[in-house]
């Protein structure tokens, strides 16, 4: 039993990928030079008014519908007042009262067993500029290309109970934000972001124990990392007979360790009240039913799926469905040749291998469908062995090029016609008389001596199963 | 008394407003008989009424998502008081 | 302003000539009413609307001087909401009705005084100095469209544009002995326009007379896809030839002559109802027992919205920006105490007091819900009339020097014209009758959503009855 419980409730911010801002018709495209992805309204000019991007609303629906939510009918925009030079009109439009979203959840697996987390509301809200420091002068820089950029904020229950539980949380969000195609899943861009409250409390008490909040962890091990130091932190703290202070804690990954952002006591009063520049959205049953027809299987049903379909282990279904595009690649394969588990198998060792070294996800691999079950074809047909096969698929992978070309390029194909090798074992058996003889009189044992000659003889080519085959007729005739 | 000194200061900070003592003094007496009058709100029972920002009941304005497209870095900083390579410039962010 | 078309027509009026005597009587006069005038601008679109009428492709509002509230953007003009802290802000865009305007062939010949940031009710708290009445420059010509007002009592304009949030529109024109409408929220695009209180807030046609008023309005009404609050539905051309009244049921509500009302205002206010009624309208006593607290409601809501709408005016990416100590939170502080004047710091005081924790439920909330009893008494009304009549504001225009301390009092001068914000509702403020003093008084009249024709039509037949629009300060 652990002396401690956990409790962590998390809060991830998913920039998404429409075309436009959410109010403005700025392109949300990322990387341009400072403020030059920006208009009078993004910019929070006077007199400018905002116009809801109906994408942002659809997208919403369909992580709510996709995490199980009640899709809420009636939704006002709010706006949260604060000042910050990235924040151009002094207040950001959000979502406070009824979010889009309320009440579903996220199930997980962490280790063996499965764990629904709850999901607490998700609503809608624009993303700020950015402020860079200047390294030697008491300056900011501000930039707000990023300024109106569609959000999805996911505030999670404070079900989670531990860092791995944490993490396991976080992937799958990340992973179904990514099969709707609706964000990038980018944690180092910034286009997945997550903040984490946390506090420990003695095992079993009823009472919460005082909250931290962690912010500026831009990867999974980050994350990791983070909640382990905040944890202890705050268990050392409580152990000695102190008191957690209620606070933000920001994550320096360089020295791993949280930092305390010592946020003034002028404690966060936004004001929060509803947006008059803008009118109330009301989601109706069609809206939802239209997107819930579009709705893509979901990765915990797909790997369900994988597993019940294609009879593959429950490892490979997970390997698999770590993305939507892998997915695919994996059913397309299947479409084309009837052997899950062999392509399973190459998807998890060589595909995974190039994509690695590549640095390059799956619709940039060179390998086509095609092209990797055309070369499990030859396997199959002995034309080449699997060996050889490790060969052609570093250069598919490499040039391009199919492995018939390859194949027949490097002269590879192994000698399967048997007359051409029945030939050679007449040779090989007229040429080792003394072997023969041994092997006959019941040394069977010297096979291998035969294979090796009728190896050496074809440089190799030879198909190991017909040669065996064929030199056990021979010597046994 | 509806609002007191140290909340004068505090409704200043949160606004951003920098106030002399005489400012305070004076928004402090100007805020109480404002806020005095609208005592009178209390009077209403306003139970069961939902609260209403506009007058009009039309609902569900949106736009497409196309791209319109943006201005130009002259006219984004045309009013910037400091910039400098695109960027607008600002005292130091403590974060 | 029909007038001026009539005679460019005719050729005894050219715009250039026009425009340049409108612009030397600018100059020369001391009314300032105006905070930018154009006259480059003004001259060149002169000659371009001459050059239109030549060929014979004008419009009515071909050539015709304009003026435009200095708190909706104009691209390339500087617009300063009369504030210290916008003085230097030249918008890189047009507000929509600006555009409309311009496509129109009008001449935009300046931009107008007003409150700072359209707050007040005097055209004082400008920071380019107050506003004068034409008719007494002694006093002050309303607010906050008081420059509005003032140019075209004088003649200075053909027709202008004021904004009003809570009478801003119609006390001025009170005060200035002319014509001005308040129209249906939703019905003119509030895109350029610096935002008060966002809920509150519509553009707004001033002219001296009913007609002209509704050139103004058809020009700048219309749906507007960058105004999410904007309506999108038909818009009929005002009829500009006057109704029968006959049979049209007018309200009188008791509570738009209760105390507080100067008793010259109202004996006017009561001819101009009998005006009607000779025309052949029938008058219904109404009562409306919840406009009482208009007062105390607008207040809250409109400083709420306001407070946050100008918390962008931070020095960060627009406007003049004080550095204080060179620490950031500083400079918020020094650009806002020092950018602000006194009336504008109140208000964002008092909204953000109103918004805080703790608060929000018995200020913003109340007042939101007492805005629905509101609207639903006006609706309520509307069934048994056609229009509701009263006055525009309690007293006529005062002495710049008789200004009250207390900012209440000044709050309840917008006490009749506060309503019809709150409901959204079109008003429009016709000159009724002079005080002893010789001061215009205002009478209001206000309809049901949309139905500015009935509105202007009321307007057009009493001014084809009554002189007061005729007589010139």
């Amino acid at each position: 039993m652990r002396e401690y419980d956990i409790v962590i409730g998390l809060e991830v911010h998913a920039q998404l990928l429409t075309s436009t801002k959410i109010f403005c018709g700025c392109s949300t495209k990322a990387g341009l030079p400072p403020n030059t992805n920006t208009c009078p309204v993004c910019m929070g000019m006077p007199g400018i008014l905002p116009v809801l991007n109906r994408k942002v609303v659809a997208y919403g629906i369909k992580l709510g519908l996709a995490t199980h939510c009640s899709i809420t009918r009636r939704n006002i925009f709010a706006r949260k007042n604060y000042f910050y030079p990235d924040l151009p009109k002094g207040y950001q439009i959000t979502q406070y009262e009824n979010p889009l979203g309320e009440h579903g959840f996220l199930e997980i697996e962490v280790g063996h067993s499965s764990k629904r987390i709850g999901i607490t509301r998700i609503h809608m809200e624009e993303d700020a500029g950015k402020n860079i420091h200047d390294e030697h002068e008491p300056l900011s820089y501000v930039d707000f290309n990023r300024a109106g950029v569609p959000l999805l904020e996911i505030v999670s229950e404070p079900d989670i109970t531990s860092t791995e539980e944490a993490v396991a949380y976080l992937k799958e969000l990340r992973q179904v934000l990514m099969y709707l195609d609706i964000c990038d899943g980018n944690m180092e861009e910034g286009s997945f972001r997550c903040d984490a409250n946390i506090s420990v409390k003695p095992a079993g008490s009823e009472q919460f124990g005082i909250r931290t909040e962690l912010k500026n962890m831009n990867s999974f091990k980050n994350v990791q990392k983070a909640l382990e130091f905040e944890i202890n932190r705050h268990i050392g703290i409580v152990k000695s007979g102190g008191r957690v202070e209620q606070d933000t804690m920001l994550w320096n990954a360089a020295e791993n360790r949280t930092y305390s952002m010592r946020s003034k006591e002028e404690s966060h009063d936004y004001r929060y009240f509803p947006e008059p520049d803008l009118l109330p959205l009301e989601v109706d049953d069609a809206w939802i039913e239209e997107v819930r027809s579009l709705l893509p299987e979901l990765p915990s049903a797909r790997r369900r799926r994988f597993q019940l379909q294609y009879g593959i282990p429950e490892y490979d279904a997970d390997v698999l469905t770590q993305s939507k595009p892998l997915a695919d690649y994996f059913e397309k394969c299947t479409h084309l040749l009837d052997s899950p588990k062999e392509i399973s198998n190459w998807i998890m060792t060589s595909v995974l291998r190039v994509l690695n070294e590549k640095g390059i996800d799956i619709s940039a691999l060179t390998v086509t469908p095609e092209m990797l079950t055309d070369m499990l074809s030859l396997i199959k047909k002995g034309t080449i062995s699997i060996s050889m096969a490790k060969d052609v698929f570093s250069e598919m992978a490499g040039t391009g090029r199919s492995s018939a070309e390859i194949v027949k390029s490097r002269g590879l194909e192994q000698v399967s016609d048997e007359v051409d090798l029945r030939d050679k074992v007449r040779d090989i058996i007229e040429n080792n008389p003394a072997e023969t003889e041994k092997y006959r009189a019941g040394k069977t044992q010297l096979l291998g001596f035969f294979v090796g000659q009728l190896m050496k003889a074809t440089r190799g080519k030879a198909n190991p199963k017909i040669a065996n085959k064929i030199i056990k007729e021979m010597l046994d005739s | 008394m509806k609002i007191t000194e140290p909340e004068v200061v505090h409704v200043a900070r949160l606004a951003r407003l920098k106030l002399n003592t005489g400012e305070v003094e004076q928004f402090q007496k100007d805020l109480n008989s404002i806020l005095g009058y609208m005592d009178m709100l209390s009077e209403i029972d306003t139970t069961g009424i939902t609260p209403v920002v506009h007058a009009t009941n039309i609902m569900n304005v949106m736009r497409p998502d196309t791209i319109i497209g943006s201005q130009t870095l002259s006219d984004a900083l045309s009013n910037a008081p400091k910039h400098k390579a695109g960027n607008i410039v600002v005292p130091k962010v403590i974060e | 302003m029909l007038e001026t078309a009539r005679q460019y027509r005719c050729s005894t009026l050219r715009p250039t000539e026009l425009v340049d005597d409108l612009l030397a009587r600018i100059r020369s006069g001391s009314l300032n009413a105006f905070i930018t005038v154009d006259e480059a601008g003004a001259m060149r679109d002169a000659g371009k609307a001459e050059k239109a009428l030549k060929q014979g492709s004008g419009d009515t509002l071909t050539g015709i001087p304009v003026a435009v509230k200095d708190n909706i953007c104009t691209r390339g003009i500087k617009t300063t909401c009369a504030s210290k802290i916008l003085a230097n802000f030249v918008p890189t865009y047009d507000a929509t009705v600006v555009e409309r305007l311009r496509n129109r062939g009008a001449i935009i010949i300046g931009k107008t005084n007003l409150d700072e940031f359209a707050m007040g009710s005097t055209t004082t708290t400008s920071t380019f100095g107050p506003a004068k009445n034409p008719w007494d420059e002694t006093r002050t010509p309303g607010g906050s469209s008081g420059g509005s007002a003032a140019a075209v009592a004088a003649g200075l304009c053909a027709g202008a544009l004021g904004s009003d949030t809570g009478g801003s529109i119609r006390q001025p024109a009170s005060f200035c002995g002319i014509t001005g409408l308040k129209p249906t929220y939703g019905s003119v695009s509030r895109f350029g326009l610096v935002a008060f209180a966002s809920s509150l807030d519509q553009i707004g046609p001033m002219a001296r007379t009913a007609r002209d008023t509704a050139v103004l309005y058809d020009a700048i009404k219309g749906h507007d896809p960058s105004d999410s609050t904007s309506v999108p539905r038909g818009y009929p051309a005002i009829d500009l030839k006057s109704p029968d009244m006959n049979g049209i049921r007018i309200g009188v509500p008791d509570e738009f002559f209760a105390e507080g009302l100067s008793p010259e205002v109202a004996l006017s206010v009561r001819r101009g109802i009998s005006t009607f009624e000779g025309l052949g309208a029938r008058i219904i006593p109404i009562s409306l027992p919840y406009i009482r607290y208009g007062v105390a409601v607008y207040y809250i809501i409109a400083t709420a919205e306001a407070s946050s709408n100008l918390a962008r005016y931070d020095g960060v990416r627009y406007g003049v920006r004080k550095e204080g100590s060179g620490d950031l939170t500083d400079m918020y502080m020094e650009t806002r105490a020092q950018g602000f004047g006194a009336e504008v710091k109140r208000r964002i005081m008092l909204g953000t007091y109103a918004l805080s924790a703790g608060y929000y439920d018995a200020y913003y909330k109340k007042a939101s819900q007492v805005r629905v009893l509101i609207s639903q008494e006006f609706e309520a009304a509307f069934t048994r009339c056609d229009l509701i009549a009263g006055p525009t504001a309690p007293v006529c225009a005062f002495g710049l020097d008789e200004m009250m301390d207390d900012p209440l009092s000044i709050y309840l001068l917008d006490i009749y014209t506060i309503p019809a914000n709150l409901a959204g509702l079109p008003a429009l403020s016709l000159p009724c009758g002079f005080s002893g003093e010789g001061m215009p008084v205002g009478m209001q009249l206000i309809a049901p959503h949309f139905r500015e024709d009935t509105l202007l039509g009321a307007g057009m037949a009493f001014q084809d009855h009554t002189g007061f629009h005729e007589v010139r300060p």
